[in-house]
């Protein structure tokens, strides 16, 4: 690829409770270039969002600690920064979009008072300027009469539209990367649609590079040029998105694509995956998908297989990738 | 905040007002038994005091008019006649500025004390600071009004003799203990409280997006944590208030203050019905309106309250 | 807003509002609390203040009676005979403090249960059927709740002459009550919110089943909290209040009826107010431990915490 605006690598973060020791990401890497979208899919604990987290480093640490790895911004490891550093990077060079807006923004201040106070703060605009051009950001993002909207409090605004205005809140200071972490998942479907569309053009206006975290297929699919999948902390796969989508090399993922119900077909039962999610305190032995794994023998309990590229610009970590049908 | 909250509020205000002046009426008029006896106890009265006693509470008629005629009076600020002759009023007004004093004093240390000790807390979470915050809000918790008095009393009073023991006769110093008293107790409980809202809010979602936007440490703690923080604290000093006025009876009578609250020993102790009545009326009405204000302060602070 | 919890979304604060509790949750807590420090300490002390209570012999040694008083021992200093010293009319100091004891736990408990019982069915009531129902219970509460405990208590105790630790300890109550029952209230309505509600009422049962078997003891946890406050408060609130003169009159033996005694006589003799303040305290801390430990054993399990 062109040179890669983000590279993550051998990212590694545990949750130290009283319960015993999580390994929420246990050594995933990726690379992402300008313009691109990378959509990473995965169930709740697989740790998709934990790791956005951990490149924003706004875990709670304790009892959250990365580990290992780098995330790299070009050349510099934003996990090495000291605090004052790291500052600077968070919104100005990665920006992070959260799931409900309603609990990201604050309820106590109007809006536009929190538009305003961002790029005040990290830009020194005056006032006036920070008002007129948050009310450009708004109208950018598509919130119809937006002097109005400056006033309201969060509350007051449907979801759909508050999160518009936390993607305005992201793009404000023009940075090169988006964390978008589930930003549809608390939306109506039908709002959905729009707020994706709007990501989509937000991105490609400003040449960013987006990180989608998704539980949802259809949106990765519908908006992605790569998938990756994890699962359980690890990566599983990752490839571009219609290759993925059309044929899988990893057993999960053929799975998640099965249990998409085609309307055309009529069906008995929904083909879940069968077993349930894994226990992080206490995970399976050598790959941890085996026992719910189709194609897993004593190979897979035995050892864990390594998450190596494949075939060109495919990656799986699966033993037997090449039998994996949709 | 909404128009509609605010005047939804203030109607509010009407029916609870009303109920809480029946309550404290009713406890004196409503109860079986004579009212006379109730108010002048045990003493002997002269025929003219109980005739006038009659007169002006109206005992002669039914109970709603009497209540009535009370309210009448209280809204032209007559809270009736004590057995000394003395119009409660008048007594109100020549003893309210001590207790004032006293109160100012105490709210004074309540906020410096209790917000610096509940924002240390939470800031400095997890190490030996906060922990010792913790132990020591609990002790001083535990203690009774009462006994924190006299230890003060004793310890810097009598031992050190740092500050009088006794009356206003030393200017602001004669305040010193009892604001002591009557602050320390609540700012724990306010160190305790604010430092649970605080640390709460610091670990809310908005925090940590108000972090991932880059803000400045200091003003994500400073506007975005207290801010969000300030509704459970507000709160808690209109709670506070009621405790407030138990302690101004308590230290009042201890350290000898000529205030509100040493008029209400004194009423007891002389049997002064009246007196006792109308200031216990008095604070409870005060209190209805400082509901009132906190409440409206809330909405003002947090637009979701008053959001239909 | 969810507190952190240990497990891992709630760590990296992904964990929603709704917390199902379990069938095992007070196994769980059981066990906490049994671990913890604060809460055996607290055991103990109320173990001790009980003893203290039912049989106060039990804790004088040979030789020592409350009622064995000589004129002429007047106001000793505490020594090896009298270990708290002795009071105005040459008693021994130390039983009569200890003597103090039951009418505080006596006072405690009437309020402490009265106050819950109260509390668990207006507040229980008014937060389950809401409506008209939540409207009376809550405006007269909120009226009550405008009158001061200790001021009200006076204005109640010094019109009827009368003492007894029942009648102080249901004033107490009178006045008291509107704080309990606002918080059973709002732990129903969120006890509502949350699933089990639903489903039994799908399940079809009636309302008063609904809140008898599964609101309330699910709810029951923050007001056992409280109650171990209360508890507290009601112990301070009869000593006040008998300090003033309209609590308990001789000759009931009162911490608060001791203090006041004790006075006149502060500076000569400050021990004969040292020994019922301490007790006081010890008596009122031992209830506050029990209270926060049980709210750190909860703490975790319900992330409003």
């Amino acid at each position: 690829m062109a040179e890669p605006v983000l590279e993550v690598d051998d990212l590694h973060v545990e949750f130290r409770t009283e319960e015993g020791t999580v390994k929420a990401v246990d050594g995933i890497g990726y690379r992402i270039a300008k313009g691109e979208v990378l959509a990473i899919l995965g169930e709740s604990g697989s740790g998709k969002t934990v790791h956005a987290r951990a490149i924003m480093r706004i875990l709670d640490s304790p009892p959250a600690h990365i580990t290992a790895g780098q995330a790299k911004l070009h050349e510099v490891d934003v996990l090495a920064l000291d605090e004052a550093d790291m500052r600077a990077v968070r919104g100005a060079k990665i920006a992070m979009l959260f799931q409900d807006p309603h609990s990201a923004l604050d309820p106590v201040f109007t809006i536009g008072g929190q538009l305003v106070e961002l790029l005040r703060t990290r830009r020194g605009f005056s006032k006036h300027e920070a008002k007129t051009m948050s009310t450009e950001l708004l109208s950018r993002v598509g919130i119809a009469s937006p002097e109005e909207r400056m006033k309201a409090h969060p509350h007051e605004l449907s979801g759909g539209i508050a999160q518009r205005v936390m993607v305005a809140m992201a793009i404000a200071l023009e940075p090169e990367v988006l964390l978008a972490d589930e930003p549809t998942s608390s939306l109506d479907v039908t709002v959905q649609a729009q707020v994706l569309d709007l990501l989509g053009s937000v991105v490609a206006e400003n040449d960013m590079a987006m990180v989608l975290i998704t539980h949802n297929l259809a949106v990765a699919v519908g908006l992605a040029d790569r998938i990756a999948v994890m699962y359980a902390g690890r990566m599983a796969e990752l490839g571009p998105a219609k290759d993925v989508y059309a044929s899988p090399i990893h057993p999960y993922t053929a799975g998640l694509l099965r249990a998409i119900p085609d309307i055309d077909v009529r069906e008995e039962r929904l083909p879940g995956i069968k077993g349930t999610p894994p226990n992080m305190l206490r995970l399976p032995s050598g790959c941890p998908f085996h026992p719910r794994c189709p194609l897993a023998d004593e190979h897979c309990v035995e050892e864990m297989p390594p998450f190596e590229e494949v075939v060109p610009g495919r990656w799986t970590a699966c033993w037997h990738w090449t039998e994996v049908t949709r | 905040m909404s128009r509609r909250y605010l005047v939804r509020r203030l109607l509010l205000l009407i029916p609870v007002l009303l109920g809480v002046m029946l309550l404290v009426f009713s406890m004196v008029f409503l109860s079986p038994g004579d009212p006379i006896t109730r108010l002048a106890g045990n003493k002997p009265l002269p025929a003219s005091t109980v005739a006038s006693i009659k007169a002006s509470y109206h005992l002669d008629q039914p109970f709603v008019v009497q209540f009535l005629y009370y309210l009448k009076g209280v809204t032209h600020g007559d809270f009736g006649q004590t057995f000394t002759g003395r119009s409660v009023s008048d007594i109100v007004r020549e003893r309210f500025p001590v207790t004032l004093r006293l109160a100012a004093g105490a709210f004074a240390v309540e906020i410096v004390l209790g917000l610096t000790l509940a924002i240390v807390a939470a800031m400095k979470r997890r190490t030996w600071i906060d922990s010792t915050i913790l132990v020591t809000t609990l002790i001083l918790w535990t203690i009774p009004t009462l006994v924190l008095a006299f230890v003060l009393q004793y310890i810097f009073g009598i031992k050190l003799h740092w500050f009088p023991v006794a009356g206003v006769t030393d200017g602001w110093m004669s305040y010193v203990l009892p604001c002591l008293t009557i602050g320390v107790l609540s700012a724990a409980s306010l160190g305790r409280l604010g430092r649970s809202a605080i640390l709460d809010n610091m670990t809310g979602e908005h925090i940590r997006a108000a972090n991932a936007r880059g803000l400045p440490r200091r003003r994500v703690i400073g506007r975005h944590v207290l801010k969000n923080s300030l509704v459970p604290i507000v709160t808690i000093f209109g709670l506070d208030l009621a405790y407030l006025m138990a302690g101004a009876v308590l230290t009042e009578t201890i350290f000898n203050l000529p205030g509100l609250g040493n008029a209400l020993v004194v009423g007891i102790r002389t049997q002064n019905g009246p007196l006792v009545v109308g200031l216990v009326m008095l604070s409870s009405i005060f209190i209805v309106f400082s509901i009132l204000v906190v409440d409206l302060m809330c909405a003002r602070i947090d637009p979701r309250i008053s959001y239909e | 807003m969810s507190r952190p919890t240990s497990t891992v979304e709630g760590a990296a604060g992904l964990v929603d509002e709704v917390e199902q509790p379990t069938a095992t949750l007070w196994s769980d807590v059981w066990r906490k609390l049994k671990k913890d420090n604060q809460f055996r300490v607290a055991v103990v002390m109320i173990a001790i203040f009980m003893g203290m209570a039912i049989a106060p012999q039990l804790f004088f040694t040979k030789g020592l009676d409350p009622a064995q008083c000589h004129l002429e021992d007047t106001l000793q200093s505490p020594s090896r005979a009298h270990w708290f010293g002795t009071d105005l009319l040459g008693c021994d100091y130390y039983t009569r403090v200890v003597y103090g004891t039951r009418t505080s736990m006596e006072v405690g408990l009437i309020v402490a249960s009265a106050t819950m019982v109260i509390a668990l069915t207006l507040g229980g009531a008014a937060g389950y059927f809401g409506g008209a129902t939540d409207m009376t219970i809550s405006r007269i509460a909120d009226i009550f709740f405008c009158v001061p405990t200790l001021l009200g208590s006076i204005l109640l105790l010094s019109l009827f002459n009368t003492g007894g630790v029942a009648i102080v300890a249901l004033v107490l109550v009178f006045f008291g009550w509107p704080d309990m029952t606002r918080l059973v209230r709002s732990t129903v309505i969120s006890g509502k919110r949350r699933g089990y509600v639903r489903s039994a009422e799908t399940l079809g049962a009636s309302g008063n089943r609904v809140l008898r078997r599964h609101v309330l003891p699910n709810g029951i946890a923050p007001v056992l909290v409280f109650t171990a406050y209360i508890v507290g408060g009601a112990v301070a609130g009869e000593a006040s209040l008998t300090f003033l003169g309209v609590g308990l009159r001789l000759p009931a033996i009162s911490w608060g009826l001791q203090i006041q005694i004790a006075q006149t006589r502060f500076s000569a003799a400050p021990y004969l107010l040292f020994f019922p303040s301490l007790f006081l305290c010890l008596f009122i801390g031992a209830f506050v431990l029990l209270g926060e430990s049980i709210r750190d054993a909860l703490d975790v399990k319900l992330a409003d915490g």
